[in-house]
């Protein structure tokens, strides 16, 4: 009960961040130059025909009043259409999230397994492995995502044939083949994440390990593998799940470069062609979606909190 | 404990002598990873400005006899799809980025440093509208933003970059807000306050000078990032349109052929890649530069080697035989080396090293079955290291250099089968600050219930019965209720209470109580001291108390052992001890014992304080702030002798003390 509290406190406290992001949104698309009822009749047509669309486009319309009826649509499920496609905006959005959400949750799962992993590792032994994580956390830093992808690309897929070089099979169609889909995507995406977890990880867990209770616990007779997997685990993972929360907004930004390499049909790359081509509801659609995304990893990660730290429960 | 950044910090030159910092430029240009980082960056921007005079294509020039080439004489880096020189291009295209970087960082600092600084500095409703907002910001990915401003504005960069440059600076105002709070409180702030200084002055003279740093490093990190995005955006064919190249954009050419001169890859992502390593490590650099000098710790300052970071944390207990050799000379052996085995715990000659420096030397003593034997003396004399080295647990990465420790008859030395048979249920252990001596995340019963467990094999229901009974044993009130909580719930005597109930699980033979009173409350003192001699009497189980207060020696213990700066300097049965002191040491504890003191006299107090380990002498260590001290105390190691029965001192003047005692 305390936690569906919590949810739904976090999420009320999260509206601003949304009115803040449709809001910025709206009044930049304003700021068009041209408008979307001449992107849609063309030149060829007289003024009456062009006035009758705007004003059924609400465009005559104050910018406050224009941002309400959006909101009241964004309410009832209406994103507006595709200027090129004439399809429904939500239809387009849902359509295309599975892919979107198949490559970050994946993406998240493999870093956060291995990069948790990796910096237990390096603390434990220390050494090179101390070492090489600082080079990849360099390298996940210093390469981009949509450059590592294409050298996969060359590698894996052109050069060894492992994978296909691009495109993305749905889940249903056949498991098989979407797991192999995914395999380059989710490893281009994953490099910078493996690293920050792995940096965080090793320091928090070197942190606790000097902490007194583990010395106490040591003292005392409590097994290594305890102390190790049960006690210094559970308290490094405050900070770790912290840095999970900001990876995972990263991870949304960096889908957009991914899924454009890969030609998956998901949100970042739908957010990349509708940017090219002008597609202003697709935009302020896919933002939404996204920024809603943002808040759920927030939400998510406050109830990691929740669950890990007894001192929070307690506040 | 940090290890990673301890490593990283210089040795300092002479201490004492504060030599003047030279300025912050110089110190990152002397670091390699700063003077590579600059340099390629310098070399970049200037061959991307005279790009002319490096290669003689132009970035648009066509030579379609040689498309998508290797790298040749002619074509250093190859060409592509048509035969345009990948050189040329990629010098074109690197103004560009550098353009961009300078419009995103121009606009990041300008609202970052405004806002952080007017954040902290001013406070108020400033403060709060500033972090309420950069909070916010933060949690958007800013690229999506980014994006949006792309489609509205189709193809300018310009307003891109600005954007995301306003985006970026949550992360700069965050910090320096932290920072500029931080210094505003310091004193000498406040002192320039009072002194008259406006606001404008205090700002300029005592708070940006502390900033710059923290700016460059923080302007290196984002930097490197907007090289990124920038790429990233030309890639999805938004920035420079083409024939123009942009690094993105020449990554986006790559790709298109990919299956037949993957080649291309690399003369386009590998400058990329190279100059956001150069922004980052430039920041490091940066970073570890302005605190050269500052905040090194003690021990760095006394010159020692920072602990090896390859050091385990839990395998302290194996001792190599590396630094014997170091600590064996000018210790003189003390009598009786040969361990007494009808003695529960006899440690004989024990030395402990931390970071090569040796901390305590030769110590010997015994503790028999049943008996309590306080160890006393000022802090940094070893007391607590040598508690811990008994269960080879040296803190700080140090090390055993020599002797032994004999629990039983077994030598626990080195041997992490001998240490894991005896921790918990021969010697158990007791640390000073209740408050973090317990795991944080678990309910203390269940931490109860693990150390129950580990030590006899029994089902949950057994445990948790035993745990009550543990907690009642420690005259908790309400145990099952107590169990319940976590350690941030119980207060500090109640911890200390749950830390001893810990210590009782495994039943053990002998209890080391490091300090256990010293983090409470008087009154709880008493209660804990109470406890601790009821549980003694219950059990039979003996105790070594780690104090500074004789008050506690007197009331509990049978024995005591007197430390001076990693050496025994007295051992003696406790009345003895008190009524004649063989060593000045423990004459001025004694003296400066509050209890004994007399009413209406100032507490008399040793004069100085005890020397750091690298500053022992060879002779008497305690010749500095003794009063007896002559020529014969200085010139050789003072050995512990036995002038009387049972009595064991290290001081030379001993049987004089034996015969006149202490006070003149």
């Amino acid at each position: 009960m305390a936690i569906f509290r919590l949810a739904v406190r976090r999420l009320l406290s999260s509206a601003p961040l949304l009115f803040l992001v449709s809001a910025l949104t709206f009044v930049l698309v304003s700021l068009v130059p041209g408008d979307p009822a001449r992107t849609i009749v063309g030149q060829h047509v007289t003024v009456e025909q062009y006035e009758a669309v705007r004003v059924q486009l609400g465009l005559d319309d104050p910018l406050p009043v224009q941002y309400w009826d959006w909101l009241v649509g964004v309410l009832h499920g209406d994103l507006g259409a595709s200027l090129f496609s004439g399809e429904a905006v939500t239809k387009t959005l849902n359509d295309r999230l599975p892919v979107s959400l198949s490559l970050i949750v994946a993406g998240t799962v493999v870093s956060g397994i291995l990069g948790v992993a990796l910096g237990l590792l390096s603390a434990r032994r220390g050494g090179l492995l101390t070492r090489a994580v600082d080079l990849l956390s360099l390298l996940g830093l210093a390469v981009p995502a949509f450059w590592f992808a294409l050298v996969l690309i060359a590698v894996g897929a052109v050069k060894l044939r492992w994978f296909p070089v691009t495109g993305y099979v749905p889940f249903a169609d056949d498991p098989a083949e979407w797991a192999r889909s995914l395999v380059l995507p989710v490893i281009s995406l994953s490099l910078s994440a493996v690293a920050v977890i792995a940096k965080q990880t090793r320091d928090c867990v070197l942190d606790t390990f000097g902490r007194d209770f583990i010395r106490v616990m040591q003292a005392n007779g409590f097994s290594r593998r305890s102390i190790l997997y049960r006690h210094v685990l559970r308290n490094a993972a405050v900070p770790v799940v912290t840095v999970l929360g900001v990876v995972l907004v990263s991870l949304l930004a960096a889908a957009v470069f991914v899924e454009t390499v890969f030609a998956m049909p998901g949100l970042g790359s739908l957010t990349q062609q509708a940017t090219v081509q002008h597609d202003i509801p697709v935009i302020q659609g896919a933002v939404l979606y996204i920024t809603v995304l943002v808040v759920l990893v927030n939400l998510l990660v406050d109830m990691a909190y929740n669950r890990l730290d007894p001192r929070v429960r307690a506040a | 404990m940090n290890l990673l950044t301890a490593t990283k910090r210089p040795r300092t030159a002479e201490p004492g002598k504060a030599p003047r910092r030279p300025p912050l430029i110089r110190r990152v240009l002397r670091r390699p990873a700063g003077a590579v980082s600059l340099c390629w960056l310098a070399l970049l921007t200037a061959a991307t400005l005279a790009a002319l005079l490096i290669t003689r294509y132009g970035p648009l020039d066509q030579d379609l006899g040689h498309v998508l080439a290797g790298p040749t004489s002619d074509h250093l880096l190859g060409t592509d799809n048509l035969g345009r020189d990948l050189l040329s291009r990629v010098l074109f295209g690197g103004r560009s980025t550098l353009l961009a970087v300078g419009e995103a960082l121009v606009v990041f600092l300008l609202i970052g440093v405004t806002a952080g600084l007017a954040s902290g500095f001013l406070g108020g409703w400033v403060d709060w509208l500033t972090v309420r907002t950069a909070d916010l910001l933060f949690a958007l990915p800013g690229i999506v933003i980014v994006l949006v401003v792309l489609s509205v504005f189709p193809g300018n960069l310009h307003a891109a970059m600005i954007t995301f440059g306003a985006l970026g600076s949550p992360g700069i105002i965050r910090i320096l807000r932290s920072q500029t709070l931080g210094i505003r409180e310091e004193l000498y702030v406040a002192a320039a306050k009072v002194a008259g200084l406006t606001r404008a002055q205090i700002l300029r003279r005592h708070i940006l000078p502390r900033l710059i740093s923290t700016v460059i490093v923080q302007a290196a990190l984002f930097a490197a990032i907007v090289v990124t995005v920038q790429a990233g955006l030309g890639f999805l064919g938004l920035g420079a349109q083409p024939p123009n190249p942009s690094w993105g954009g020449l990554v986006a050419d790559a790709s298109q052929a990919i299956d037949r001169a993957p080649w291309m890859l690399v003369p386009t992502g590998v400058p990329l890649v190279l100059t956001v390593t150069a922004l980052a490590l430039l920041g490091d650099a940066v970073r570890d530069a302005a605190v050269e000098g500052w905040s090194v710790s003690k021990l760095a300052a006394a010159g020692a080697a920072p602990p090896a970071a390859a050091a385990s944390p839990t395998e302290q207990a194996d001792a190599p035989d590396a630094f014997a050799l170091e600590v064996s000379d000018a210790v003189a052996a003390p009598p009786a080396d040969v361990p007494d085995d009808t003695a529960l715990l006899s440690v004989r000659n024990l030395s402990i090293a931390i970071g090569g420096i040796p901390v305590v030397q030769g110590v010997s003593f015994d503790i028999s079955a049943g008996e309590t034997v306080g160890m006393v003396g000022e802090s940094g004399c070893g007391k607590s290291v040598t508690s811990l080295g008994i269960l080879g647990l040296v803190p700080g990465g140090g090390q055993i250099t020599g002797g032994q420790v004999l629990f039983d008859g077994t030598d626990l030395v080195g041997s992490a089968d001998a240490l894991a048979g005896v921790r918990g249920t021969g010697i158990a252990y007791v640390s000073q600050e209740p408050m973090v001596a317990l795991d944080p995340a678990f309910a203390v019963g269940r931490q109860l219930a693990e150390a129950v467990r580990r030590h006899r094999r029994c089902d949950r229901r057994t445990a948790r019965a035993r745990v009550t009974e543990l907690l009642s044993m420690v005259n908790i009130p309400d145990p099952e209720g107590v169990a319940r909580r976590y350690p941030h719930q119980l207060s500090g005597g109640m911890a200390q209470r749950v830390a001893i109930a810990l210590a009782l699980a495994g039943e053990p033979k002998l209890l080391i109580a490091d300090e256990p009173t010293t983090a409470l409350d008087v009154t709880v003192q008493a209660e804990i001291l109470a406890l601790l001699h009821t549980l003694q009497a219950e059990t039979g189980m003996a105790v070594l108390l780690v104090t500074h207060d004789w008050g506690v020696v007197a009331d509990l213990c049978h024995r005591s052992v007197v430390m001076y700066a990693g050496q025994v300097v007295e051992q003696a049965d406790v009345e003895q001890m008190f009524t004649r002191p063989l060593h000045p040491y423990t004459a001025g504890l004694l003296a400066a014992n509050p209890h004994l003191a007399a009413e209406g006299e100032p507490l008399p107090t040793i004069a100085g304080t005890v020397p750091a380990p690298r500053d022992w002498p060879l002779g008497c260590r305690f010749a500095a702030r003794c009063d007896l001290a002559d020529e014969s105390c200085t010139t050789r190691p003072v050995p512990l002798t036995e002038p009387a029965p049972d009595r064991l001192t290290r001081c030379v003047h001993s049987p004089r003390l034996l015969l006149e005692g202490t006070r003149p």
